[in-house]
């Protein structure tokens, strides 16, 4: 075959996925340059970057706390970040490293949790919580979301290429077990802790449902709930309305393009 | 601190690691069995937070879902259904619930299917060596998984207002004479939410694909190409079977995922028009947190998602097993 041949064969593929790619990325097109838009230029479908941008932030900002939002999803996001690597990447590698039977067949009992549907358990858990006195707070937003199959699975998988010679190494030296979690384990994973942590926090960032049954008051509302909110009422403001969707999309736009090959490895990692 | 320091300071360097049997045999071999019996038990003291989380957060209320569908009243105020299996009886009854469950079940069988072809066409594309603008393509393709689910529903919502974007572009390419309310007629309503599923999850499945494609043993491509085989039956018959794994794993991922649907019904179409769009646990929000709360009914309805999720997830690792 010549090499004009296969370029001509290779058109199709390459018409297909700049489709493909112009389809992807357009929605996102249309968000930035409607924030800058007002609502008539954003109905009128202007696809050029207006003036509006600061007039839509003043509108936002006096119907919406979007600091306070802003806040309340970086705690919440940033919180369950945190536990949620340390207490499932010590449960990952206590799975893997000291592995026996029983727990083998208790990791499979576990990964049954990923079929329960998150419906069927949020009436009990906002029972639970409301009955303790956590509505509104950040501890009933994080707590049923901190340990999940999927990462202590992301994490056992890690754990089975940690080489069995750097552990008895350690332990010749004396290293206690959890110096050698600590101290050797957790550095020699970086990789995995940063893909475990783009998508913990994209997921805790973007949660929704949780958040919106156990958060009662909109003092305490995060940032999916006030975009979600500006639709309530009777004329939406769309170049507002665009501007806060923006905002709410910003953090994990921004580590999504930093982070694109952890987050990939995030998702599939557990997996291989 | 080194290794004869530990010695020399007596801690309990354990020499049956080090060296061969001692002379004492059967010291080190209950020392031996102490050792793993020890190291057994940090295993599972390391496990036990994320374990007791994972119990405490997902099959207890689990469980408690069960019980609480068996009862009925209104707010916190429950007792136990007469019959018991009351509210179950009245899921039968009840034409909302028919209806959110036909809606669910047309979002899965047209999207699934077509998102994860899709996908695997797309990432079969991204797999040829000699592509240029690979991470390009890759980038964009992948960049919906940025933002969230609420998020791209009102940019959707935005677009496909009956005066917004899609109508215009439409009209210009004189493919419509008038504008569409796509958002309040049912067919289109439900066509929107599709479409909407498909731009934010397709490029998320193709990237499953693409990490399984990398994996592949290229040889077995190469036989396929030495045998004469062109690129499409090279991809349906040699590509593909290695591929069930993953796609089996997608299916189950993303039935789970279309059933589960909420933020979409909610932010994009809010159910509308006349509930002919809203999705199973949009219902079961409304039911149990708005208006007048029944949380022994929504429980009830609860476990008709977690019984279908698992009779679809037993059926397609069936199907997925099956060998040709």
């Amino acid at each position: 075959m010549t090499d004009v041949t296969r370029t001509w064969r290779q058109v199709p593929g390459y018409v297909f996925l700049i489709v493909a790619a112009v389809i992807s990325v357009f929605p996102l097109y249309f968000m930035v340059v409607s924030s800058t838009n007002t609502s008539q230029d954003v109905l009128a479908s202007k696809m050029l970057p207006g003036t509006n941008l600061v007039q839509n932030m003043r509108d936002l900002l006096a119907q919406q706390n979007v600091g306070a939002a802003m806040w309340h999803s970086t705690l919440n996001a940033v919180t369950t970040t945190v536990i949620a690597l340390i207490i499932c990447s010590i449960a990952g590698y206590g799975f893997e490293i000291y592995h026996t039977r029983g727990k083998d067949r208790f990791m499979g009992f576990l990964l049954l949790a990923i079929m329960i549907p998150f419906a069927a358990t949020m009436i009990p858990l906002f029972q639970a919580f409301a009955s303790a006195g956590f509505v509104n707070s950040t501890f009933a937003v994080i707590l049923p979301t901190v340990s999940t199959p999927f990462l202590i699975l992301l994490f056992r998988q890690s754990a089975r290429s940690f080489p069995h010679e750097i552990l008895e190494a350690a332990r010749i030296d004396g290293l206690k077990e959890l110096s050698i979690f600590g101290r050797i384990f957790i550095p020699t994973m970086r990789s995995t802790y940063a893909a475990a942590a783009v998508i913990t926090f994209m997921n805790a960032w973007n949660a929704f449902l949780w958040p919106k049954v156990i958060l009662l008051d909109n003092k305490a509302q995060t940032m999916p709930m006030l975009v979600s909110n500006l639709t309530a009422g009777y004329v939406t403001n769309y170049g507002v309305l665009m501007l806060a969707v923006l905002l709410a999309s910003l953090p994990t736009m921004i580590i999504f393009l930093v982070l694109q090959r952890s987050f990939a490895e995030g998702i599939t990692g557990a997996i291989k | 601190m080194s290794l004869s320091e530990a010695k020399a300071a007596g801690f309990g360097v354990p020499s049956v690691q080090t060296e061969g049997p001692e002379p004492s045999g059967r010291r080190s071999r209950s020392a031996r069995v102490r050792v793993a019996q020890r190291r057994n038990l940090t295993g599972w003291i390391f496990l036990l937070p994320a374990a007791l989380l994972i119990l405490a957060m997902n099959f207890y209320p689990m469980v408690q879902a069960f019980f609480i569908s068996l009862k009925t009243g209104k707010g916190s105020r429950l007792k136990w259904a007469d019959p018991l299996w009351y509210n179950y009886q009245r899921l039968f009854q009840d034409d909302i619930f028919r209806l959110t469950l036909k809606n669910t079940f047309i979002y899965l069988i047209i999207q699934v299917p077509v998102m994860l072809i899709l996908a695997l066409i797309l990432a079969n594309l991204l797999n040829n060596k000699n592509l240029r603008f690979k991470g390009l393509f890759r980038t964009a393709i992948f960049l919906p998984c940025a933002v969230s689910l609420v998020s791209y529903s009102l940019v959707f919502r935005t677009m496909f207002a009956t005066d917004g974007f899609v109508n215009d572009a439409l009209q210009w390419l004189h493919i419509i004479h008038s504008p569409v309310n796509w958002l309040g007629q049912t067919g289109t309503a439900r066509m929107v939410i599709i479409l909407g599923l498909l731009w934010r999850w397709t490029g998320y499945n193709m990237v499953f694909y693409l990490a399984a494609l990398q994996n592949l043993d290229p040889s077995t491509i190469e036989a396929a190409k030495i045998d004469g085989a062109n690129a499409f039956q090279t991809f349906w018959r040699v590509t593909i079977p290695q591929l069930r794994p993953i796609i089996l794993l997608t299916g189950i991922m993303s039935t789970n995922g279309t059933l589960q649907l909420f933020d979409e019904s909610w932010n994009l179409t809010q159910g509308g028009p006349a509930n002919t769009s809203m999705s199973m646990a949009h219902y079961i929000y409304e039911l149990a947190f708005h208006r007048n709360p029944n949380f022994g009914y929504a429980s009830a309805l609860s476990y008709a998602i977690l019984i279908m999720v698992a009779f679809l997830a037993a059926f397609q690792m069936k199907i997925g097993d099956r060998r040709d």
